[in-house]
């Protein structure tokens, strides 16, 4: 087995004592990996819109400027959007962090190579973006220290997070997009939200 | 100096998007819409998010309404079809969204690349399952934006209002090439 960090665990670290934070996936693997963790209401899982899991983020932030909102993604998906690192970038959320969490393939297609593979660095890409905090991470200690940063809330923060390019078995949320939507309305809003 | 309808019309369709309670306006500019994305951007109501592309504000307004806040998507017609695939949020999700578009290739047009997506526009839309409405006069468009504004957000749907070429007038690039004077 190779020393690379394992996906499954990032995720249950990352989320583990998350208290009331607002989490969004992008679709595939990252979907799998925080129903793993734990299904929870204030998950908002994407089942598909490949490219929109940080503008979804970012838009929520900006609703929910005390809330923490964390998006994962996977490496394949950022690319797709990688504009939004400077969309996100110029409206500084503080509250907003976005981790790829990078095994640099496309997972549900048959692990085709995604440009991270051949160097691509996405980290770099949100630094010189303009967003406030970035960070590689490749180890333990440096999950724990992004653990730390992102509840922090001193955002807009983005990390790649490297990881070992395993195939797991999928664990999947519900997949019926306006459940998935009024659950986590009710339990961020309240009863009133069905009538907003 | 009073205003004609002509001219009017971002100042009515300001007020009414403020009446309605939206906050975020996501944009990616055009200059049938200058006028009201600067009024949009002195009101501290709201937040203006210009994108680097159309699709970015479908997913934004989809994270504004799980949040609990409403936005609006103000594009040009040409920004359709960067939007399709992502418009499958508010529709398998029943999001509601309201996209404002200013139409291109239509009335008038001089440029033949604004052609083929600006005659595709409706068409596109419908395809996605989008609920269009037109507005070809600037007497309309205050009204047709309160009806599009009321059908997205009571029926949690995606909803474009397209305003013709006519209420702004063909650009004239041919005027554009004499010198500006100094």
């Amino acid at each position: 087995m190779s020393d690379l960090l394992r996906r499954r665990e990032v995720v249950k670290e990352l989320l583990a004592g998350r208290g009331d934070a607002l989490v969004i996936s992008g679709l595939g693997a990252p979907a799998w990996d925080i129903t793993s963790a734990g299904d929870h209401e204030l998950n908002f899982p994407l089942w598909g819109a490949m490219g929109g899991a940080a503008m979804l983020g970012l838009g929520l932030a900006l609703a929910q400027p005390k809330k923490h909102v964390l998006v994962i993604t996977g490496d394949g998906e950022m690319l797709m959007g990688v504009g939004a690192l400077a969309t996100i970038a110029v409206q500084a959320p503080r509250n907003l962090s976005i981790v790829v969490i990078d095994n640099e393939r496309y997972g549900e297609t048959g692990m085709q190579e995604t440009h991270t593979a051949h160097g691509v660095d996405l980290a770099g890409m949100a630094k010189a973006a303009g967003i406030a905090q970035t960070f590689m991470v490749r180890s333990r200690p440096g999950v724990s220290q992004l653990k730390k940063r992102i509840y922090a809330g001193e955002g807009a923060l983005f990390a790649q997070v490297k990881v070992d390019p395993e195939k797991l078995p999928l664990v999947l949320p519900p997949r019926d997009g306006a459940l998935l939507k009024n659950r986590f309305r009710a339990a961020l809003l309240g009863p009133e939200a069905a009538h907003q | 100096m009073k205003k004609t309808a002509e001219s009017a019309w971002p100042d009515e369709v300001h007020a009414l998007l403020k009446a309605a309670g939206v906050r975020q306006v996501a944009i990616v500019p055009d200059a049938g819409h200058a006028r009201l994305i600067t009024l949009c951007e002195k009101d501290k109501s709201m937040r203006v998010v210009r994108l680097t592309t159309e699709e970015e504000g479908v997913a934004l307004l989809a994270g504004a309404w799980l949040g609990g806040e409403k936005g609006v998507l103000l594009m040009q017609s040409s920004g359709v079809g960067n939007c399709i695939n992502m418009l499958t949020l508010p529709i398998a999700c029943q999001f509601p969204l309201l996209m404002l578009i200013t139409m291109r290739g239509d009335h008038g047009e001089f440029n033949p690349a604004q052609i083929p997506m600006g005659n595709a526009t409706q068409a596109v839309l419908e395809a996605m399952d989008v609920i269009v409405k037109r507005a070809d006069s600037a007497e309309d468009v205050a009204e047709m934006v309160s009806s599009a504004a009321r059908l997205a957000f009571n029926t949690y749907r995606p909803v474009a209002l397209l305003i013709g070429q006519r209420v702004q007038g063909a650009k004239d690039f041919r005027k554009l090439t004499q010198k500006v004077p100094q």
